[in-house]
């Protein structure tokens, strides 16, 4: 099951890899989201799985999955969703102020807002 | 802890203070009265020390800084490092001192500048007692900065910003080429301690990195203390105020080179290399130094120059001792390590001549606003404390008796007609040469002495030319100097005081293998009877009246060089060049997309992880310890990748935004299937709002366009993504193959009887990481608190109000 886990973390990567290179915002914050979704995989996996029960006492389990990585993960999750909103919010308002989603042109943009400031 | 790292400590700590008070005091009292403590107490606890060590010898102390890469403030405390602590903090004193006259507490920033001074006097002790050379080369690194602020401390004047600009650049490449060459020796010795290199010279010496690391430790040393070629930075680092000029760029900061080379002598000397390395390099100097001084028309630019040539002596004196080196322990030698002493000696004597030069100039700059030798004349009349400054610094300099350079200027000659005659080395015809340019170089040393006393004093006061009335200088900025001409005086009658209690000791420090010879004594006297010394001096002397007389007719010949090929425009030639090439390379690279930006750093973690797992053999899968497959998680695993496709080649906004929410879910049940109920809460909630957020901003953000691109923009994207994807899929199986020690988690795994938990995750959470979980609340409340802002923030700008309404 590990081996297949990392395979598909490896897929993850790429895609999200892939996303992040691209122009447009909302597919470079997609490519973040996803790219996280591997990271958690991939300290999961690490951890191993199905080595026991859920990492609770009093179920009388024979052995307990490692409750390390999930500590981590929970932070992680919540971490993650912190950046992406602010991402989201972020690239919101670029397009908003300079009027394109294109991460390219957003310098152009932002030199000629300096340049009409200037002028002002 | 021995209380020594006071010592250390002291002048950092005064640094931190002195801006506070100085917004207490200042302008009531100069702040330079509050920082004038620090030298005196040093120097007067210093001297307790040196009285140490005179009896018992060299005191070693060690604390540990970082002790798991063997880099600890070990500090060495023998006569080298003393007298040098000793012209620190005692020329600091008087420095100090006399800034406080010098600079006015109304007009100047008084507390940059006296951080700079303290930050300066605290890494120059640091240089000279560690005894671990990164530590060493760290305190070298910063008095290089501090003598660039210093140096720009009237950072308004254009010519202060050049020659700080310059002096940084030549003395950090030397720092760099020394760090260079400290690490070749770190290796070849397998230590970081100068004190345990010595013990392994013969290790060092037939190694093949010998003579690489010792060129690049000597770069290091020549550029800081200005010798040819790497002494332009010097007369342009005369931009700095006077009592700048006369206490790093004269008494001791362009000494850490000497310092440097006195401290490896003991380790590279010996051989022909460094022998004609270090002479060489210091005969040339002292010949450029004194030929270009007596061409100067700004006092303070004859000084820097007479500085160089002075650090030349200095330097060669070292080079010709090292000869000593040659012979084993022994009579032999001795001969030769006179030079040494000779060196230390003149070192000091140069600290107060040259120390009292340098604040003389200052004094005629201050009170009469010029110190071009062409406007001033006549002076003795109206500053005849200032003349007998200037007759004995000058004098002193110039090796006359009854002044201490007389002394040194003996002791200089007897070690190069010595040298001359040496039967190794190759020393040959060049040892006639040796006397003839130290012969010459004392000539023209003797013409600018003549130059800052007589054209400045004698002659007629011109007047017209002046801005100032010219009046003698108060009395706090004449004190100062005429201590040290005291000094100059003194340490001729009475030569064998310093001589014992100082110069011994550290001449022992400089060759400890001839430490136990009680052959490694000297006496110094005043009067040697007619020998070749005494001739040498009286044919100076002769020769530099006339030179002097004559100058009006031969002075033309320094015009006839051409300009293209002086030192400075070669600099400037090569700092330009310099400049173009790094801008059209940054320019290659530095585009300004963060799309490349960022294929640099995924390209760097491909090749970096990448590289060393392959390097490091570190590919092991190990399958065996894999758990059973069911169908059904192989059902979930295929909809994971399918659905991740589905993000990366939709077309619309909605299907990918949904898509990859869908991912979000599905990787709820994954943590179902793998037994993390906590995460699979978790996951569901913030999935939910997520899509949500998405969900809101798909709103407001615009359709997806076809995205214009190149094919090669295609393909390195693919490239980058597949690659990492590979590389995290090895790291992933690597890193699940090999277990290189036991998980933590038992620790845990008594959450019940420690938390009273019986949900470790949660334990672990809020209790065990308690402080980490607050520290994540917090950064998701920061990232709430942007969300809110970058909503709600209206820019003054009228076109975006009305768009955000």
């Amino acid at each position: 099951m590990e081996t297949y886990m990392s395979i598909v973390i490896g897929v993850l990567f790429t895609i999200g890899t892939y996303l992040i290179l691209s122009k447009t915002f909302l597919r470079i914050i997609l490519g973040t989201s996803i790219i996280g979704h591997g990271v958690n995989l991939l300290m999961l996996t690490m951890g191993g799985l199905k080595k026991g029960g859920a990492p609770l006492l009093g179920f009388n389990e024979s052995s307990l999955n490692d409750p390390l990585p999930q500590a981590l993960l929970l932070t992680a999750i919540v971490i993650n969703f912190a950046t992406t909103a602010l991402l989201l919010v972020l690239s919101y308002r670029a397009y908003k102020v300079l009027g394109t989603d294109d991460s390219e042109q957003l310098r152009d943009h932002v030199q000629q807002l300096k340049d009409s400031d200037d002028e002002q | 802890m021995s209380y020594f790292y006071l010592v250390l400590a002291t002048p950092f700590i005064f640094a931190l203070l002195v801006p506070i008070l100085y917004k207490k005091i200042n302008p009531r009292v100069h702040t330079g009265w509050f920082v004038l403590l620090v030298p005196l107490v040093l120097f007067l606890y210093l001297l307790s020390y040196s009285a140490e060590v005179y009896e018992r010898g060299a005191i070693y102390l060690s604390l540990p800084w970082i002790p798991s890469y063997d880099i600890n403030l070990t500090v060495t405390i023998d006569g080298l490092s003393l007298i040098f602590s000793l012209l620190i903090t005692g020329i600091g004193f008087l420095v100090v001192l006399y800034s406080i006259y010098y600079m006015s507490k109304l007009k100047e920033a008084l507390h940059n500048f006296y951080v700079y001074i303290l930050l300066f006097m605290g890494s120059m002790l640091g240089l000279v007692f560690s005894d671990n050379i990164f530590v060493l080369y760290v305190f070298w690194e910063v008095t290089s900065i501090s003598s660039f602020l210093l140096i720009a401390y009237w950072f308004e004047r254009e010519h202060s910003r050049t020659g700080a600009l310059k002096s940084l650049l030549i003395t950090i490449f030397g720092g760099f080429a020394m760090l260079a060459g400290f690490i070749l020796t770190s290796i070849i010795a397998d230590t970081y301690s100068i004190q345990e290199m010595i013990g392994k010279i013969n290790v060092i010496q037939s190694h093949p990195f010998f003579i690489p690391a010792m060129v690049l430790i000597l770069t290091g040393a020549f550029t800081k203390s200005a010798q040819f070629p790497f002494s332009i930075w010097l007369p342009d680092a005369m931009e700095a105020p006077t009592p700048i000029s006369a206490y790093l760029h004269s008494a001791t900061m362009v000494k850490a080179g000497i310092y440097l080379v006195a401290r490896f002598t003991n380790i590279y000397g010996g051989v022909a290399e460094w022998f004609w390395l270090v002479t060489g390099v210091g005969f040339v100097t002292l010949l450029y130094g004194s030929i270009n001084a007596v061409k100067q028309i700004d006092l303070k630019a004859l000084l820097a120059y007479s500085t160089i040539s002075q650090l030349g002596l200095i330097m060669c004196l070292l080079g010709l001792g090292s000869a000593a080196l040659y012979f084993d322990a022994g009579n032999e030698g001795t001969v030769y390590a006179i030079a040494i002493f000779a060196a230390l000696f003149h070192m000091v004597n140069h600290s107060t001549f040259k120390g009292s030069l340098f604040m003389l100039v200052g004094i005629i700059d201050h009170e009469i606003g010029t110190r071009d030798i062409r406007k001033l004349g006549g002076l003795l009349h109206v500053m005849p404390i200032s003349f007998l400054i200037a007759l004995t610094g000058s004098l002193a300099m110039a090796g006359l008796p009854p002044f201490n350079g007389f002394l040194s200027k003996e002791l200089f000659f007897t070690s190069v007609l010595q040298a001359a005659e040496m039967p190794f080395f190759a020393m040959g015809t060049w040892g006639h040469i040796l006397v003839a340019a130290a012969w010459i170089a004392s000539v023209f040393t003797f013409v600018y002495c003549m130059i800052v006393v007589f054209k400045t004093f004698f002659g007629e006061q011109k007047t017209d030319k002046l801005k100032k009335q010219a009046h003698e200088a108060p009395i706090g900025m004449l004190i100062p100097p005429l201590i040290l001409a005291g000094l100059v005086i003194a340490i001729f009658f009475y030569p064998d005081i310093l001589s014992r209690y100082f110069l011994q000791p550290a001449w022992e420090a400089v060759l400890p293998s001839f430490a136990e010879n009680p052959a490694l004594q000297i006496e110094i006297s005043q009067w040697h009877g007619m020998n070749r010394e005494i001739i040498m001096t009286l044919g100076v002397v002769a020769a530099g009246i006339i030179l002097y007389k004559t100058m009006k007719k031969w002075s033309n010949i320094y015009y006839h060089y051409p300009k293209v090929l002086t030192l400075n425009s070669i600099y400037e030639l090569i700092v330009e060049e310099m400049e173009v090439l790094c801008l059209g390379i940054t320019k290659r690279y530095m585009t300004g997309s963060v799309r490349d930006y960022l294929t640099y750093i995924l390209g760097f973690i491909i090749l970096i992880v990448g590289g060393s797992v392959l390097l490091l053999d570190g590919i092991s899968f190990n399958m065996s310890g894999n758990s059973e497959v069911s169908f059904f998680e192989l059902g979930l695993l295929i909809a994971i990748v399918i659905t991740a496709f589905t993000v990366m080649f939709t077309k619309t906004r909605m299907a990918s935004i949904i898509a990859v929410g869908g991912l979000g879910f599905l990787i709820v049940f994954i943590f179902v299937l793998f037994r993390a109920p906590d995460l699979a809460l978790t996951q569901i909630v913030v999935e939910t709002i997520t899509t949500v957020l998405f969900l809101l901003c798909f709103y407001h953000l615009p359709k997806f366009k076809k995205e214009k691109t190149s094919a090669s923009f295609k393909v390195t994207n693919v490239l980058i993504s597949v690659g990492i994807g590979i590389v995290m899929t090895i790291v992933a199986l690597s890193a699940y193959g090999n277990r290189l020690f036991e998980p933590i988690s038992g620790f845990y795994k008594n959450s019940y009887e420690v938390a009273g938990a019986k949900n470790i995750v949660n334990a672990i959470l809020v209790d065990f990481r308690g402080f980490d979980t607050m520290l994540e609340i917090l950064v998701l409340s920061m990232a709430g608190l942007g969300v809110y802002t970058l909503i709600k923030l209206r820019l003054s700008r009228g076109k975006e109000n009305e768009e955000t309404k």
